[in-house]
């Protein structure tokens, strides 16, 4: 039947059928929000309305005061005992994540089921959520800064492996086969050859991981009792809101500079 | 004298055969050009040489050796005398020339010494003069990522010398490079087989590459050796033999 179409005629139709099926997803799209909002008796205008309500409260109760302010110096020596946590996390753990990712992958490991086994243990690191981690272990060591560097170690670990199994893949290949090929051992070849090809995309993975765990460890230290969440939990749980928000703003502030920080390395290094 | 000896060489991808039943011999000293479509078994055969690829069934007898028969350090040892070089040349680009040179010497060095790039004062001094020997000598602490192709194909060819090896094996050494540096890259190779005796096997897409430089041709078709010859006796009804009519009357236009 194509065949009696002209060129012209047959790309018209394709066109049109393309249009009308992203047409057709977007009212779907609608239909579902619109069915949700519904279901759950959530009114988008109220929503909007009460925006101005919100601000006019969070400057009263939001902005620190003289008060808050003099919590300072506590407050920084908590989140650098995060900071500090949340690097030692990334760091142990990018430790761990190495001979992992070695044995899973391809091209450093010949042994099939070595492989797998690997790939799967950073699988099953990785797709449990951090709070989840926390959860677990508050149940084992109980409320310590030791469980919150635990489940930022095990979270890490898995998304470490992850991207190092990646990173291994996609550079360390040639570098494998040429060396494999001088009569290099096993040693020569991860050290001389995949070690130079993937050290700058780990070290910008770790540099990743740490700014993640500064976030995370917030969250983290509300379930374990440990580092700049638990400060917070403490004065949020008190009603002191000017003190929990210069909590946040100062959280927001070091992670942008750690931000700032790793991008600078991250262009010194690549 | 024959330097390696290939004997009813097999080799099964799965049910596909990729090499049946290949024989040849190559002598010392000698220039051969392995030529083929896409597909023949060229880079198979070049890499069941030094073992990078297992094959299913054969002998394959370098410097009296069978090579399928070695493992562990005895493997090193015979793969340390085959250079090898790559169409993308496989450098370890982050690293300096100098430094992608000496891997070729780990071949001969213990764990410890080639995981920490120990290497002894005559090993470094052989380098600088293969990279000087190679017109490199500008770029010894270049970074090899900041190097054309022709340079870095350059640096492969140096890698592969410090081996001290007996043999070469290129894997389609200038299917990346422009003609001029094809040219350059082709002379080096030619170079090394007639001032240093390195006997030099070379896998080509180039069929007048391949008459103009080499000594010997075997040509393969469909994972079986059609042509094993030298230059002159390639005549027109070969070429349609290794490559198809098609693709063969494209070749000798």
């Amino acid at each position: 039947m194509n065949s009696l179409l002209t060129n012209s005629e047959g790309a018209g139709t394709y066109l049109k059928s393309k249009r009308i099926r992203l047409f057709l997803f977007f009212v779907g799209l609608f239909a579902a929000a619109a069915l949700s909002m519904a279901a759950t008796n959530y009114h988008i205008e109220d929503s909007f309305t009460a925006i101005p309500k919100v601000i006019v409260w969070m400057a009263r109760n939001l902005v620190p005061d003289g008060k808050s302010l003099t919590r300072l110096p506590k407050i920084l020596d908590k989140l650098f005992e995060t900071v500090l946590m949340s690097v030692a996390a990334s760091v142990s753990a990018a430790a761990l994540s190495f001979p992992v990712a070695l044995a899973g992958s391809a091209t450093s490991c010949k042994q099939r089921w070595l492989m797998y086994s690997a790939r799967g243990v950073a699988s099953f690191f990785r797709n449990i959520p951090i709070v989840a981690w926390a959860m677990i272990f508050l149940l084992t060591f109980g409320q310590s800064p030791f469980t919150g560097y635990v489940a930022l170690f095990f979270a890490s670990f898995g998304f470490l492996a992850r991207a190092f199994i990646e990173a291994i893949d996609e550079t360390a290949a040639a570098p494998v086969e040429a060396l494999r090929a001088a009569g290099g051992s096993y040693g020569h070849i991860i050290f001389q050859g995949v070690l130079p090809s993937v050290l700058p995309q780990m070290v910008s993975w770790v540099l990743y991981m740490i700014e993640t765990n500064i976030r995370s460890a917030a969250l983290v230290g509300l379930l374990t009792g440990s580092g700049i969440g638990f400060t917070f939990s403490i004065y949020y749980k008190s009603l002191q809101y000017q003190s929990a928000s210069l909590v946040v703003i100062t959280i927001v502030a070091v992670v942008l500079v750690i931000e700032a920080v790793s991008n600078k390395l991250r262009r010194l290094i690549l | 004298m024959a330097l390696l000896e290939v004997t009813s060489l097999t080799k099964y991808y799965g049910d596909t055969a990729a090499l049946r039943d290949i024989s040849f011999e190559v002598k010392k000293g000698e220039f051969v050009a392995v030529i083929g479509p896409s597909g023949s078994g060229k880079t198979t055969l070049i890499r069941c040489i030094n073992r990078l690829i297992p094959a299913s069934d054969g002998k394959i007898i370098f410097d009296k050796e069978n090579i399928l028969n070695l493992r562990g350090n005895a493997l090193r040892k015979a793969r340390a005398k085959i250079g090898m070089i790559f169409q993308h040349y496989n450098l370890v680009e982050r690293l300096s020339v100098i430094e992608n040179v000496l891997h070729g010497r780990l071949g001969y060095k213990s764990s410890l010494e080639g995981m920490f790039g120990v290497y002894s004062e005559e090993e470094k001094e052989k380098a600088f003069n293969i990279i000087t020997l190679l017109g490199l000598d500008d770029y010894v602490y270049r970074r090899c990522d900041q190097l054309s192709g022709g340079q870095m194909q350059r640096v492969g060819i140096a890698r592969a010398l410090v081996q001290d090896p007996r043999m070469i094996l290129c894997d389609e050494p200038i299917s990346s490079l422009d003609p001029s540096s094809s040219k350059v890259i082709m002379d080096y190779l030619k170079k090394i087989q007639k001032e240093f005796g390195i006997t030099v096997v070379v896998n080509l897409h180039q069929v007048d590459v391949a008459k103009k430089y080499a000594q010997r041709i075997l040509g393969f078709n469909g994972g079986s050796l059609v042509f094993d010859d030298e230059p002159g006796e390639l005549s027109k009804k070969q070429i349609y033999k290794i490559y198809g009519t098609e693709a063969g009357e494209l070749i000798i236009d």
